[in-house]
């Protein structure tokens, strides 16, 4: 069985994060690039798949140079080979574009299985996983916290708002997974050593057969007009409970109106 | 005027209030359209044309509930070519969103998710859309300038107001998904949810963390200074991961995205994926004992304190409170 992952780099949560002025976009290099949490999820559950299914796992990124680093990584945690889409033409493209890049890349690379975290910790737009699912024209099984593949058919467990949904398409399908899924390995030394020799075939827009007037911010559909620091929170009340913390939570609620 | 389509979000015959303001939202750029899936619309549309619904397209047919997000897709591209709308607007939930995208992709459009405020543009140009990114500290203006603007709104973003309409029923086609595309709903696991208001939809929100330590204490905590405030219960990761509380209430990054008017976080510690679904909510009260924690960072109000002591005492007050 054919797996490929989806793997994005973004800026690690714990730093400050900003926009560029020039261009509103996210300034990616002045701030540590880390694997998209829920990416490691799915890459685990990619490995475990192909331990089951005798499949092979291909992690397709695309991104800057710097996004080589995040490849390196999850090659580390046991996937077999990469893709990696490099292009200054792809910068400042918007959920759009970036759709339109990744599935034109795995249309040529083929797969049964393509497997993306549910949402991004940059944008947070949790849409992709159903752009590509669209654009490719496959089932589409998202937000799953349990898969299951049985021959021809995949099986997951969606979250809901209400609990969760069994849902069931035939391969090739696309599948995004939240972190209930599983718990993602750590590389081992002999997986960081091993991953050095694996491939990483790196991809020019030419290279891919994309057209440059598609992706990129000059053809993005969006637009960001301008952006604003928020005001930092004001400081609030905090007062050490002495017997009396939970009265004085009610008299702050009732000055505000809440009771 | 342009109409603008509304997907409804509903259970069953009673809309969701988000629903409600959208249309909201809409009646600022153009002649709101709402867009109803499944059973129940004849039922809803009065709701629907007291908020300003012109027309409620309704599509129901067999199967429509039986797949995933392809059935919404299919009956707002149609509508989308039939009535070329100003903008679709849509809940910013797991399903919307996905909703959304795939929409997006099918008729050529740009898509904005999370949005939490909408104004019309200054030359007629389309809704400028306010996003609040980076867990709230970076607010962005923004808008679609391919296609029709496809706009995912985050619940409690605006006050619903009346403004009554035709609210003219019309029934359309639905299409059950080519099955080679399709991904099927075999089975519906309904986890408890009980009498309290929607967690995304609520104006308060108690949320309780490892620090209540186990359901029974769920129950006799936590639960409680939600129902004397009328409010939802949430949940932090470490607690859904523990199975004291069901997933469904989990709140932050991986969980629900909640911006209520009051939100009361209870022995949960603030990590940076907690903050991520609740820091943009107006008001935030903090029970902790240690001092420490990241999440007084956030408060307004905080007690440091034992949640064992501090909260019945709570409880109590409200309640005497709203004797009097
Ligand atoms: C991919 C990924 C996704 C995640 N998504 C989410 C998410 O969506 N939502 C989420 O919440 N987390 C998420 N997390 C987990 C997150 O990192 C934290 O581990 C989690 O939020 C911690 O929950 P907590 O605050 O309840 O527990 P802790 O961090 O253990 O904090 C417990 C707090 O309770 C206090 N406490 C203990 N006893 C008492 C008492 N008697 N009285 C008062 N206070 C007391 C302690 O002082 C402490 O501050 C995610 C993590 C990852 C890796
Ligand atoms: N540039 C990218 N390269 C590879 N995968 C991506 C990229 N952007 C997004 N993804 C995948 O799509 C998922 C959802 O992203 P998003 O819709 O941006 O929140 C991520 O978890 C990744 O698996």
């Amino acid at each position: 069985m054919n797996i490929v992952v989806c793997v994005k780099q973004v800026p690690d949560t714990w730093a400050e994060r900003t926009l560029r002025p020039a261009d509103s976009c996210l300034d990616r290099a002045s701030v540590d690039g880390v694997i998209n949490e829920l990416d490691e999820y799915a890459i685990e559950e990619g490995l475990l798949q192909a331990e089951a299914h005798d499949g092979e796992v291909t992690i397709l990124s695309m991104g800057p140079q710097k996004a080589a680093e995040s490849i390196r990584k999850a090659l580390s945690m046991g996937a077999d080979k990469a893709v990696h889409l490099v292009d200054d033409g792809l910068a400042g493209s918007d959920a759009l574009g970036t759709s339109l890049a990744l599935s034109t890349v795995l249309a040529r690379i083929g797969f049964d299985l393509v497997i993306l975290g549910a949402e991004a910790t940059d944008a947070r737009m949790g849409v992709l996983p159903a752009m590509l699912a669209e654009r490719l024209r496959v089932p589409q099984l998202s937000l799953a916290r349990k898969v299951e593949i049985d021959g021809n058919t995949v099986t997951v467990h969606r979250l809901t708002e209400y609990g969760y949904d069994q849902v069931v398409a035939s391969l090739p399908a696309v599948v995004s997974v939240v972190e209930k899924i599983n718990e993602p390995r750590y590389p081992s030394f002999k997986g960081i050593m091993a991953a050095k020799k694996k491939p990483v075939e790196t991809l020019s827009l030419a290279d891919a057969g994309i057209d440059p007037a598609q992706v990129g911010l000059g053809a993005a559909a969006t637009e960001v007009l301008s952006f604003a620091k928020r005001p930092p929170r004001q400081a609030g009340t905090i007062v050490k409970d002495e017997g009396d913390g939970g009265s004085k939570a009610a008299e702050f609620l009732a000055a505000q109106k809440f009771i | 005027m342009a109409k603008i389509l509304v997907l409804a979000e509903h259970s069953g015959e009673s809309v969701k209030k988000v629903t409600l303001e959208l249309l909201t939202l809409a009646r600022r750029f153009g002649e709101p359209s709402v867009v109803w899936l499944g059973p129940g619309a004849e039922a809803g549309r009065e709701r629907l044309a007291e908020y300003g619904a012109a027309t409620v397209y309704a599509a129901d047919g067999e199967g429509l509930a039986d797949y995933v997000i392809t059935p919404a897709v299919g009956v707002l591209a149609d509508l989308v070519s039939e009535v070329s709308p100003g903008a679709v607007l849509l809940a910013a939930t797991g399903d919307g969103k996905e909703i959304a995208g795939r929409l997006a992709v099918r008729t050529g459009s740009g898509v904005l998710t999370d949005v939490v405020g909408l104004t019309p543009g200054e030359d007629g140009s389309g809704p400028v859309a306010e996003q609040s990114i980076f867990g709230g500290a970076i607010t962005v203006r923004s808008r679609v300038r391919t296609g029709t603007p496809i706009i995912a709104v985050r619940p409690n973003s605006t006050t619903p107001e009346p403004a009554p309409a035709a609210g003219e029923l019309r029934q359309i086609a639905a299409q059950s998904p080519e099955q080679s595309l399709a991904a099927r709903i075999t089975d519906r696991v309904v986890q408890e949810r009980g009498e309290r208001p929607d967690l995304t939809e609520a104006s308060i929100v108690v949320s309780g963390g490892r620090g209540v330590n186990g359901t029974e204490n769920f129950t006799r905590y936590i639960e409680p200074l939600a129902d004397a405030l009328g409010a939802a219960v949430g949940a932090s990761r470490a607690v859904t991961d523990a199975g004291w509380y069901p997933h469904q209430f989990q709140v932050g990054q991986t969980g629900k995205t909640v911006s209520p008017q009051l939100y009361v976080a209870v022995g949960i510690s603030g990590a940076i994926q907690h903050r991520a679904g609740m820091q943009t909510s107006k008001t935030i009260m903090v029970i902790n004992k240690d001092p420490e924690a990241p999440i007084f960072e956030l408060a307004d109000f905080g007690v440091v304190g034992d949640l064992f002591t501090v909260v019945p005492q709570l409880v109590e007050e409200i309640g005497r409170r709203k004797e009097s």
